[in-house]
């Protein structure tokens, strides 16, 4: 936590200024699945090697949110501007986009029939055109420092849910993101392996990676993230630097959110 | 149980809890007896359905091996002469003698040898595609990918060979060149159609659809007397059209339809998150279903695509009612053949086994694949 924003120390709620810096800006983007409408006037800036950790009820458009930023969802309004390209039907851009963040799934998405080595090198070698060798050499690595370079041979299949999911944020390190988007992570897991997961992330975020992580692992978001951003109905209720979000939360609904989680 | 000092409670087998040592497994659950003790007469109902099957088995089996091999005539001139030595047996002599007559059709004598090159060729272009860990795979590839030109070279003749009408290709060589052309094109087109149907693009989609079903929804004989009839409508005046090229235009068109069909099945059983997981990483749509839908689908849909390839193969008879007389349309006519008249059952017998073979042995490859496919997920 050395390069903590030094705004949040004032206490007060960080409003991201629109900056040359941002390597996420989101402007006014509304997103509608048919009908309904999922996200409403979204704004919101992310600063390179900024943390971010993202909560609220199910179904409030958490998920929705980061998935608009690689664009496995279509945005209808509004901007977002990811490492200085936005976000329009060009294939090339978003491509272009989904080279540089890494997505990590809640349910791991490994590719089964490949062994974890070439789960991890298939990106750089398909994508970014490494030489075999290399990419699995920065693979080897990789699961290192994820701790199961064991594990390498092996199927997906053969994976505990903890190991598949070092794995996957392992696969994306090794694209070499600048950005890390994590939907809930550690919400398919058994509480034993939650810890492992996170202390992987946690490790992550000491790099001064970019991320953005929808959780409900509250720890997590105290120790690593420098804002907490509450959601609910597809809106961003309230932002705040973590300790100021948990001790003195604003509005009703994020008490409310708040008294739930921590009741469970 | 071994006395014990500590409080732990010894486990069966007298060990302290975290000292069991690994065992083997008991010898009762392994070997040929124990096998037939569980499957055979494992209950009551199991035992007597054993013993109804063994009493089937013992009545047909007999009499079925002698007219097949004991009481059989392999030699001889006619029926007469199979009759006078095995009164009650098959006439092998009769298939003996028409052998090549079911394997080349009219294919020129003197040229068979062609022929003979091509089948021993093409065993050699399936080894690549069906062995994936053989060394070299990659050129090898592009040896059996090559196979059809250099099969139709051989057999059609030209530069140097003498020309042989396809009119005379016949017999088993015809079931094949049109069962191994169905096969070798019918899946990637059907790849193609079943990417196609899931497109985003309307009039792709459109196409494929319409493509698909109108295969689905006609008869293959009503393909083939299209592409006997018809089809030289299509093309320009003055140009002919080898019947053989659209008999297997048609063949294939007609496996592609099903195969995309049951590709498709195999696309939709692919989790969406797959596809989510190949497009976060940035690969093109084409790399994605390459590396990661494919693959996948593909496996699933083994079962599916052998069951497609063997239809298509037995379907290859078919060919007999625009006149080209495959193994069954020789056997057909060699009927008529006075000297042998009455051997319709050796005739059945002898292409049934043909058949039999050539997709049991796909059936075997196909379950051999999914075994060694199979990533335990
Ligand atoms: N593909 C879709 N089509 C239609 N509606 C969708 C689709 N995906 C999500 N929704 C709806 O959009 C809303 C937001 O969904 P989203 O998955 O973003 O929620 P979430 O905050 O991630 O919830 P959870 O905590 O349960 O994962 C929900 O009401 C959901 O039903
Ligand atoms: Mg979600």
């Amino acid at each position: 936590m050395a390069e903590t924003d030094t705004t949040s120390e004032t206490g007060t709620p960080i409003q991201s200024s629109t900056g040359e810096e941002d390597i996420i800006q989101i402007v006014a983007m509304h997103k509608w699945y048919g009908e309904f409408h999922a996200l409403k006037n979204i704004n919101m800036n992310v600063k390179a090697q900024e943390r971010i950790v993202v909560c609220g009820p199910s179904g409030s458009g958490k998920s929705t949110l980061i998935r608009c930023i690689n664009r496995l969802e279509e945005h209808q309004q509004g901007q977002i501007v990811v490492n200085g390209i936005e976000l329009s039907n060009d294939l090339k851009k978003i491509e272009e986009i989904r080279r540089e963040v890494g997505m990590v799934f809640q349910h791991f998405n490994l590719f089964p029939h490949l062994t974890v080595l070439d789960n991890l090198t298939l990106g750089p070698i398909w994508v970014r055109n490494t030489p075999k060798k290399e990419a699995e050499e920065a693979a080897m690595k990789y699961l290192e420092r994820v701790k199961i370079p064991e594990q390498a041979n092996k199927f997906p299949g053969q994976l505990s849910g903890g190991q598949q999911q070092r794995v996957a944020i392992a696969r994306s390190l090794c694209m070499n993101p600048k950005i890390m988007l994590f939907d809930e992570p550690t919400s398919a897991l058994d509480p034993e392996m939650i810890a492992e997961v996170l202390d992987v992330m946690i490790g992550l975020a000491e790099t001064g990676m970019t991320m953005i992580v929808v959780t409900h692992e509250m720890g997590f978001a105290k120790t690593v993230a420098h804002r907490v951003i509450f959601m609910d109905e597809g809106e961003i209720i309230e932002e705040n630097e973590p300790h100021e979000f948990f001790d003195n939360p604003h509005h009703d609904r994020t008490k409310l959110f708040l008294s739930q989680i921590l009741a469970h | 149980m071994s006395p014990s000092e500590t409080t732990s409670v010894p486990g069966d087998g007298g060990y302290l809890p975290g000292t069991h040592p690994d065992l083997k497994p008991p010898s009762n659950v392994h070997g040929p007896v124990h096998w037939v003790k569980v499957n055979l007469f494992g209950s009551l109902t199991n035992t007597v359905l054993t013993l109804l099957v063994a009493y089937l088995l013992y009545t047909i089996i007999p009499q079925l091996a002698d007219w097949m091999f004991f009481n059989a005539a392999f030699e001889g001139e006619s029926r007469k002469a199979c009759r006078a030595v095995a009164p009650d047996g098959a006439c092998w002599a009769f298939i003996g003698n028409r052998l090549p007559l079911f394997i080349y059709g009219f294919y020129p004598e003197p040229e068979r040898w062609r022929v003979d090159l091509s089948f021993l060729l093409l065993i050699l272009a399936l080894v690549p595609v069906l062995y994936d860990n053989m060394p070299h795979r990659g050129k090898a590839l592009v040896y059996s990918c090559l196979y059809p030109l250099i099969a139709a070279f051989f057999l059609v003749g030209g530069i140097g060979l003498e020309r042989v009408s396809t009119d005379q290709f016949g017999g088993l060589m015809l079931n094949v060149i049109i069962g191994v052309t169905g096969i070798a094109f019918s899946l990637p087109i059907g790849i193609v159609l079943a990417l196609g149907r899931q497109s985003q693009l309307p009039i792709v989609r459109i196409l494929c659809i319409g493509f698909i079903e109108f295969i689905r929804g006609v008869p293959l004989i009503t393909l083939f007397f299209v592409a006997a009839v018809m089809l030289s409508y299509f093309v320009p005046p003055g140009t002919s059209f080898d019947l053989l090229v659209r008999i297997l235009i048609m063949g294939t068109l007609f496996a592609s339809g099903y195969m995309a069909e049951v590709i498709r099945g195999g696309l939709q059983a692919i989790p969406r998150g797959q596809y989510e997981a190949a497009d976060a990483m940035g690969l093109t749509y084409w790399k994605s279903m390459r590396l990661i839908i494919l693959p996948q689908a593909m496996k699933i849909s083994i079962p599916g695509v052998v069951n497609t390839f063997i239809g298509l193969y037995k379907d290859t008879t078919l060919v007999i009612v625009i006149g080209r007389l495959d193994i069954l349309g020789i056997g057909n006519s060699s009927l008529a053949d006075t000297k042998w008249q009455g051997l319709s059952t050796e005739v059945y017998v002898f292409v049934a086994i043909f058949f039999f073979v050539s997709c049991f042995a796909m059936s075997r490859y196909s379950l051999w694949l999914e075994k060694k496919l199979h990533t335990g997920h």
